[in-house]
């Protein structure tokens, strides 16, 4: 097993992991067969369309369900197989945020951060001051004395990621935690999460049906279907290769793909390509060079651009024209220079 | 009685039948709120899919609840009088008639502490099994605060319907307001006691749900 340099602790085992739920006479597999690695100190993104089993399997990193089969192991510990006592000493080691915030509206914002250590038998100005150093981290250190009730969906957001910080834990678990909240609030969560990952090198486990959060915010996605992993991978593979169909639409709701139908009919066959970049790729003279090197001619018909990781993501596609070896031609040169090259077919 | 006052109604009457139904309500209402926590929690933690299912001790419970729920007042109150003596050893006068006020009144009050419980949204217990609180820590500290509103309301609900139970005490020779309302305004034909009764019943109603509503708006935080 690889050691990783800097957190050793937040390590999430999947093991052969099948969950089914008995209706009536009939079983409904919810989980089939899960294998998953999760490196500590890693932001790992699951997602798939509702139904797919994934908020199945992030409950089962902190014991909320049980596995039918199969092993949950988080940091060497089976949380499959623990009860009682000994299973909520192990819950308390992972932080976890949700779709609905779950605070406790009665309570202070402070008192809600301040509740996992209240349960640990802290005292309340100890808790309290734990609180407010978290509430701090998260930029709401002047609500603290607000009720939930008082504050946005995003702000709401933030004193969950608080609660769920107040131990200190190794892992987070984020069950579809900015599904509730406009894209503006979603980004600044995004970054707040991205900065507890990077502060203290908690892992984080998300959960979402949104490929916009994976891009932003994981360094590795699993695509779930049916409660089977399909495909899983570096995020950034991913969008540039998704291997199944399922992947390829959700990398579609991101980067736009294809043309409509009507130019595939007219343009279609050889020489209707879909060319991705990569970084410095994307600064490349391509379409010259096709012009005057290779002697083609060139129509471009799609250009977009995103930051995916950290990384520039260039998408064209274009219809080269000329004689069959000057296609064939562009298309070596072309295969060169892009990181993927593909044609395009109604 | 040939009696030509306009009304036989005594300030030291009136007083007394105040502090026998004020008596029956709040120490009812105490011991029936106290009992009906438990009964309700109980019923809330243990049912299926609650955080201390327990099917065999909720199926138990529900059970009784629904039998003494069944009873009309009147009939309960007689029905149990060899417990009432038991219990405070008369089976006459306030404290014979504070007994089956309280077992009339915690069933009541324990099924409308399960339905607060459980309108507590069920993310809210699911936050707090994830950060591993324990049942109990769940219930006083998860599911009773936010409950708290709710609860109030309930409890004043019951003290309106215990209040009416108060005037069948008479049977058992604990007096009240209701008793005074039977006995004079009633049998003895005095108009005046009659509404001075009604008028007293109305207002205390008034008032508790007066209070009942304040006391719930402060703690409801939404």
């Amino acid at each position: 097993m690889v050691q990783l340099t800097a957190p050793s602790e937040g390590r999430i085992l999947f093991e052969g992991v099948s969950k089914s739920f008995q209706r009536g006479a009939a079983a409904t597999a919810a989980l089939r067969d899960v294998r998953l690695e999760i490196a500590p100190g890693t932001i790992f993104g699951v997602i798939g369309y509702s139904g797919a089993g994934k908020s199945t399997l992030i409950r089962m990193v902190n014991g909320l369900e049980k596995p039918t089969s199969g092993r949950v192991i988080v940091d060497g510990i089976d949380i499959a197989a623990l009860r009682g006592a000994r299973l909520r000493e192990a819950q308390k080691r992972t932080g976890m945020i949700f779709q609905q915030f779950n605070l406790l509206e009665t309570v202070r914002v402070r008192d809600n951060v301040a509740m996992p250590l209240r349960l640990d038998g802290v005292g309340a100005s100890a808790a309290r001051a734990r609180a407010d150093e978290v509430l701090d981290f998260v930029g709401l250190g002047a609500k603290a004395d607000s009720y939930p009730g008082e504050l946005s969906g995003g702000q709401k957001q933030r004193v969950g990621i608080a609660r769920a910080l107040a131990r200190n834990p190794k892992i987070l678990l984020a069950d579809e935690a900015t599904s509730a909240l406009d894209p503006t609030t979603t980004a600044q969560i995004i970054e707040l999460l991205r900065n507890v990952n990077r502060e203290y090198g908690t892992t984080i486990l998300v959960v979402t049906h949104e490929m916009d959060v994976i891009k932003d915010l994981a360094r590795e996605v699993a695509v779930m279907a049916d409660g089977a992993v399909v495909e899983q991978g570096p995020v950034l593979d991913t969008f540039l290769r998704p291997q199944t169909s399922i992947a390829r639409d959700f990398v579609t709701t991101v980067v736009p793909q294809g043309l409509p139908d009507r130019v595939v009919a007219h343009l279609g066959g050889e020489g209707l390509w879909r060319l991705l970049m990569v970084d410095d790729e994307v600064t490349q003279p391509l379409i010259s060079d096709l012009i005057t090197r290779i002697g083609v001619g060139v129509n471009m018909l799609h250009a977009d651009m995103t930051e995916i990781q950290d990384h520039t993501v260039g998408q064209m596609i274009v219809k080269v024209t000329g004689p069959g070896d000057r296609v064939a031609a562009a298309r070596a040169f072309l295969a060169e220079r892009v990181v993927h090259l593909e044609e395009v077919a109604a | 009685m040939n009696d030509d006052r306009w009304t036989l109604i005594t300030p030291d009457l009136f007083g007394d039948a105040l502090a026998e139904t004020l008596q029956m309500l709040g120490v009812a209402l105490v011991l029936g709120s106290l009992l009906g926590i438990v009964i309700g929690a109980v019923l809330a933690l243990t049912r299926p899919g609650g955080v201390l299912e327990n099917r065999p001790l909720s199926l138990v419970l529900a059970t009784m609840v629904n039998i003494v729920r069944s009873l009309p007042f009147i009939i309960l109150l007689v029905a149990i009088l060899p417990f009432t003596r038991l219990l405070v050893g008369t089976s006459i006068g306030v404290w014979a008639a504070i007994v089956p006020l309280t077992v009339m009144i915690a069933p009541y009050i324990g099924r409308l502490v399960e339905n607060s419980l459980l309108e507590v949204p069920s993310g809210v217990i699911e936050a707090a099994r994830a950060m591993g609180a324990s049942p109990m820590q769940i219930f006083w500290r998860f599911l009773l605060p936010e409950a708290r509103g709710s609860l109030i309301l309930a409890v004043t609900i019951a003290s309106v319907g215990l209040l009416d139970a108060t005037a069948m005490a008479g049977t058992v020779g604990a007096g009240g307001i209701g008793d005074l309302a039977l006995s004079y305004g009633y049998q003895r034909y005095d108009g005046f006691a009659m509404i001075l009764t009604v008028v007293t019943l109305i207002l205390l109603v008034q008032g508790l749900q007066l209070i009942g509503t304040r006391l719930a708006r402060r703690y409801r935080r939404r």
